[in-house]
């Protein structure tokens, strides 16, 4: 027994130093996600990303890894956000008619959601008693996390917090999104892809993408505008207010 | 297809060249996209090739920020700490925004063709 328990240590202590733990890992706990998406009858607050993130943190508690270790092991697929940033690209060129045809409106609604997102989270993080640091971590979490992490770091917030709020953020707008737009009864796919993608960037992306081209173009060009827009206005701003 | 991920890849790194070099303050893959957009507007079309990439990568997009989201367990405490501002402030102001930007876009784009919905 005593040498049966501690080559079972040899070996985990072998696959946990080596990405394919961690990279199975996450993947295994993406598809229980889906499968349990697509169970519920597709749900939207059964998100698929939030069950995985919840059964990950769970085994990693319970088995005592620390978060960098699994970090660096998932990291290859942290790495293909750039690259599939890039190939939204795509999406976007065969929309373009259409993007084009509303250049205006696009920049304005961008720019006022932009705004709406930033100030209405800060005030009301304000208003219930939060403290300095959870705002300047709230305040770009509409935009992709690189952005976002980079203008938390540059205001003085806590980058690794900001990342988890703008996915958490990301999973609120992809998974409730489409419900509040039906409320107030938007429904051309242009305006309801730029809503999703200005306030919940890639994952909001992602989700349009599986519904409609035309929303995941219009989608994917909101986050990237906001991206710009966000890291150039709000240090101003709040350096202005301050 | 090696070829087109390689396009891809290349994208990326003009990006990260670009904004590095001119201290730029938006990411890399964003000026990537911008720059394979521009590629895509002088070529004229989507090569076969570049479509079936750009879908792998697109399709399963949300998998990929796991990782990161993860994460929440190092910030955990803070996150208890404040967890009615921090909440409340995510859930409102995220669906604010969500409302305003859809309703202004598409008062905005009223009178041009718009496609009906099914979600």
């Amino acid at each position: 027994m005593q040498s049966m328990s501690s080559s079972l240590n040899a070996l985990w202590n072998h696959l946990s130093d080596s990405p394919l733990l961690y990279l199975t890992l996450t993947l295994i706990a993406y598809q229980i996600g889906l499968f349990l998406y697509q169970k519920s009858g597709k749900k939207p607050l059964v998100n698929p990303v939030l069950i995985a993130i919840v059964l990950l943190v769970a085994v990693l508690l319970i088995t005592g890894t620390p978060y960098d270790r699994y970090f660096q092991g998932a990291h290859f697929l942290h790495f293909l956000l750039g690259p599939a940033t890039v190939a939204l690209a795509i999406p976007l060129y065969r929309q373009f008619e259409k993007v084009r045809k509303s250049a205006l409106a696009i920049a304005i609604s961008l720019l006022t959601g932009s705004a709406v997102s930033a100030v209405s989270s800060v005030l009301i993080a304000w208003a219930l008693g939060g403290s300095e640091q959870s705002f300047l971590s709230l305040a770009p979490k509409s935009v992709t996390t690189p952005v976002s992490m980079g203008i938390t770091e540059a205001l003085g917030g806590v980058p690794s917090l900001t990342a988890v709020l703008v996915i958490i953020t990301g999973i609120l707008g992809a998974s409730l999104g489409p419900t509040v737009l039906n409320i107030v009864r938007v429904k051309s796919w242009a305006a309801r892809g730029l809503a999703i993608g200005t306030a919940a960037h890639g994952l909001g992306t992602a989700r349009k993408l599986q519904v409609n081209e035309e929303a995941g173009a219009f989608s994917g060009l909101a986050m990237g505008l906001n991206a710009l827009a966000t890291a150039i206005l709000l240090p101003i701003v709040w350096y202005w207010i301050f | 297809m090696l070829f087109y991920l390689t396009i891809i890849l290349l994208c990326q790194l003009f990006g990260e060249a670009l904004v590095t070099f001119f201290a730029l303050p938006v990411p890399g893959p964003v000026i990537g996209m911008a720059l394979m957009f521009v590629g895509l507007l002088i070529k004229g079309s989507v090569p076969d090739g570049l479509s079936v990439v750009g879908e792998s990568l697109l399709s399963h997009m949300s998998l990929l920020f796991i990782p990161a989201g993860v994460g929440i367990m190092v910030n955990a405490e803070l996150i208890q700490r404040e967890f009615v501002p921090i909440s409340v402030s995510l859930v409102i102001s995220t669906l604010l925004c969500i409302a305003v930007t859809g309703l202004l876009m598409s008062w905005l784009t009223r009178n041009k063709s718009i496609g009906g919905y099914k979600e």
